[in-house]
C-alpha cells in the first residue's frame, strides 16, 4: 500500500518538477564552476590540489554528498510538516486503508527516489566537468542517496514532534549549513581542530563524503567502505525506528 | 496631485518603527542570518584558505586567503540581508498582509513607506556587516585603517540591493517569481570575485563580471579592508549610489500608481 503514498508525491511533483530540476542542475553547475574551477585554480597553485588530485576532483563527490544531505533535510521538514499539520494529507490518507506504517514506508521510498534524482543530475554535471570518468563512478548515485536517507529519517522523526516550523531554520543554520561547509566536502576534516574532527566523524556526512569520494576517485578501501556504509545505514534505520512511534502518536490520538 | 509625481518622504521613520515592532518576537530570525557568512569565513576562508595560502592583490603585495575572502563575505552579507528583506518580506506585506494599504490610510504616504522599507532592509543588511566586521577584527583579518569605512561602504551596498529588490518586487506576481531572483543571486554570490580574483577569468568574462553590482560592492569593501585604496573605489561608490537611487525611485513610482488608483 505504501506505493500509493509514493504515487501521491509523484502527482504533486509533476506540477513542480521544472523548478526542482532547475535547482538540482544549476546549483552544482555554479558551485563546481566557482569553487571547483575558479577557487580550485588557486588551490592547485597553492598546494598542488588535495591528496594528489586536482581540487575539483576532490570537491565534486564531497559536494554531491553535502547536496543530498541538504535536499533530504529540506524534504523531511516543511513538506512533511505540511502533510501532518497544515494540509492534513496524512489524516486523509489514514481515513483510507493506509496505515501509519504505509505512510512512513511510502515517504521514505519517495525521499530515496528524490535523492536518486538529485544525485543523478549531479553526476551528469560532474561528468560534464570531466570528474566522474569511470563506469564505477555511477555507484556514487546510490551512495549519495543513502547519505541523504541517513539524514532524512532522523529528521522525519524530529518533524513528527513539531507544532510549527520555527525549529527548521535553526536546524538549517546550526546543523546543516555548518556540516555543508565544514563537514569534509570542501577541505579535509583533518584540518579541523581536534574536538571538531570527532564531532564531524560522528555525523553521517563525513562517512557519506568519504564513500562518495572513494567511489569517484576509485581509491576506496573495502574495509573503510564497509564502515561508512554501516554508519549511514545505522542512522537511516535508527531514524525509521524513532519515526514509527512518534508519527503514530501524532496521527492516531 | 498626479499619481506620477513623488512627494519628498518625511515620515519614513514610522515605517521602520512599525517593522521593528512587528519583529519584536521574531528577532532570532534576523539574528541567526549572521551565522551563515561566519561559517563561510571559517570553512572557505580558513579551511580552503590553508590549501590556497596567499593571494596577490592589486599593487603587487600578497595577503592570506582569509584576508582576501572576508571583505567579500562582508559585502555579500549586506546584500543578502537587504535583498531578502526587500523581496520576500516586502512581497508578503504587499500581497498578503496588505500592510501598505493600512499604512497609507494614515498620514504616512507611499513614498514614506517605500523609503522606510528600503531603510529597514538596509538596517538588516548593516546589522550583518557590522557583526561581521567585528568577527574580522577579532580574527585579525583587517589589514588597513581604511577598514573603518568598510561599514558605511556595506551600508551603501545594502542600499543598492535593498532598492533593487524593492523595485523588482513591484513586478513580482507570485512566489515563484521570487525564486528567479534567488536563482540570479546565487551565481552573483559565487562569481563576483568573492572567492577568487577576476584575473582567473578570460578577458571578456572578466569585463562582464566587473559590471555586476555585487562585484562593485566587493571591490569597494575589499579595497578598504586590505588597504588597496585608489580612485577606482569612487567609481564603485558612484555605481552603487546610482543603482540605489534608480531602484528606490522606480519602486516608489510603481507602488504609487498601484496603490493610489
Amino acid at each position: 500500500m505504501a506505493v500509493r503514498v509514493v504515487e501521491h508525491n509523484v502527482v504533486v511533483f509533476r506540477r513542480l518538477w521544472r523548478g526542482y530540476i532547475m535547482v538540482s542542475f544549476f546549483t552544482p553547475l555554479f558551485f563546481l564552476a566557482s569553487m571547483g574551477l575558479g577557487l580550485g585554480s588557486l588551490v592547485n597553485r597553492g598546494s598542488g590540489g588535495v591528496g594528489g588530485v586536482p581540487y575539483i576532483d576532490y570537491l565534486a563527490p564531497g559536494l554531491l554528498a553535502a547536496t543530498t544531505m541538504q535536499a533530504a533535510a529540506f524534504e523531511c521538514m516543511y513538506p512533511i510538516l505540511a502533510k501532518i499539520l497544515w494540509d492534513r494529507i496524512y489524516d486523509a490518507m489514514l481515513a483510507t486503508r493506509l496505515s501509519v506504517r504505509d505512510v512512513i514506508a511510502g515517504e521514505v521510498a519517495w525521499v530515496a527516489l528524490r535523492m536518486l534524482m538529485v544525485a543523478t543530475i549531479f553526476w551528469v554535471v560532474m561528468a560534464a566537468f570531466g570528474v566522474a570518468h569511470t563506469f564505477e563512478s555511477l555507484l556514487v548515485i546510490p551512495a549519495a542517496a543513502l547519505n541523504g536517507l541517513a539524514f532524512a529519517t532522523p529528521i522525519m522523526a524530529f518533524t513528527a514532534t513539531q507544532r510549527n516550523d520555527n525549529a527548521f531554520s535553526t536546524i538549517f543554520r546550526f546543523v546543516i549549513t555548518p556540516l555543508y561547509l565544514l563537514g569534509g566536502a570542501f577541505f579535509p576534516i583533518s584540518s579541523l581542530p581536534g574536538a571538531l574532527q570527532a564531532v564531524a566523524w560522528a555525523t553521517p556526512l563525513a562517512h557519506g563524503v568519504e564513500l562518495c569520494r572513494g567511489l569517484v576517485l576509485g581509491d576506496l578501501v573495502p574495509a573503510q567502505a564497509v564502515l561508512h556504509l554501516t554508519v549511514l545505514l545505522a542512522y537511516a534505520i535508527a531514524g525509521v525506528v524513532f519515526v514509527r512511534p512518534l508519527l503514530t502518536k501524532r496521527l492516531l490520538k | 496631485m498626479s499619481v506620477r509625481t513623488l512627494r519628498i518622504p518625511t515620515r519614513s521613520v514610522r515605517m521602520i518603527e512599525r517593522n521593528a515592532m512587528a519583529f519584536r518576537r521574531n528577532w532570532m530570525v534576523i539574528f541567526s542570518g549572521f551565522v551563515e557568512p561566519v561559517l563561510y569565513l571559517l570553512g572557505i576562508g580558513f579551511g580552503i584558505g590553508s590549501l590556497v595560502r596567499t593571494i596577490p592583490i592589486g599593487d603587487g603585495h600578497t595577503v592570506s586567503y582569509a584576508v582576501f575572502v572576508a571583505p567579500a563575505l562582508m559585502a555579500s552579507s549586506a546584500m543578502n540581508g537587504a535583498i531578502y528583506e526587500s523581496t520576500f518580506n516586502l512581497f508578503y506585506k504587499l500581497r498578503y498582509a496588505r500592510t501598505f494599504e493600512a499604512v497609507i490610510s494614515t498620514p504616512v504616504g507611499v513614498e514614506d513607506a517605500t523609503l522606510g522599507e528600503v531603510m529597514w532592509a538596509i538596517g538588516r543588511g548593516s546589522l550583518y556587516s557590522v557583526g561581521f566586521v567585528i568577527v574580522m577584527l577579532a580574527l585579525g583579518l583587517v589589514a588597513s585603517p581604511w577598514a573603518i569605512l568598510a561599514v558605511p561602504a556595506s551600508i551603501l551596498v545594502g542600499f543598492a540591493f535593498a532598492a533593487l529588490g524593492a523595485a523588482l518586487t513591484t513586478f513580482v506576481r507570485q512566489w515563484q517569481d521570487l525564486d528567479i531572483i534567488q536563482l540570479a543571486l546565487q551565481p552573483m554570490f559565487l562569481f563576483s570575485a568573492t572567492f577568487f580574483p577576476v584575473t582567473v577569468y578570460p578577458p571578456a568574462l572578466r569585463l562582464l563580471v566587473e559590471w555586476t553590482p555585487l562585484y562593485r560592492g566587493i571591490d569597494l569593501v575589499r579595497g578598504l579592508t586590505t588597504g588597496g585604496v585608489g580612485p577606482g573605489l569612487l567609481g564603485d561608490v558612484a555605481y552603487l549610489a546610482v543603482m540605489g537611487l534608480i531602484g528606490v525611485t522606480i519602486a516608489a513610482l510603481r507602488l504609487r500608481s498601484r496603490l493610489l488608483k
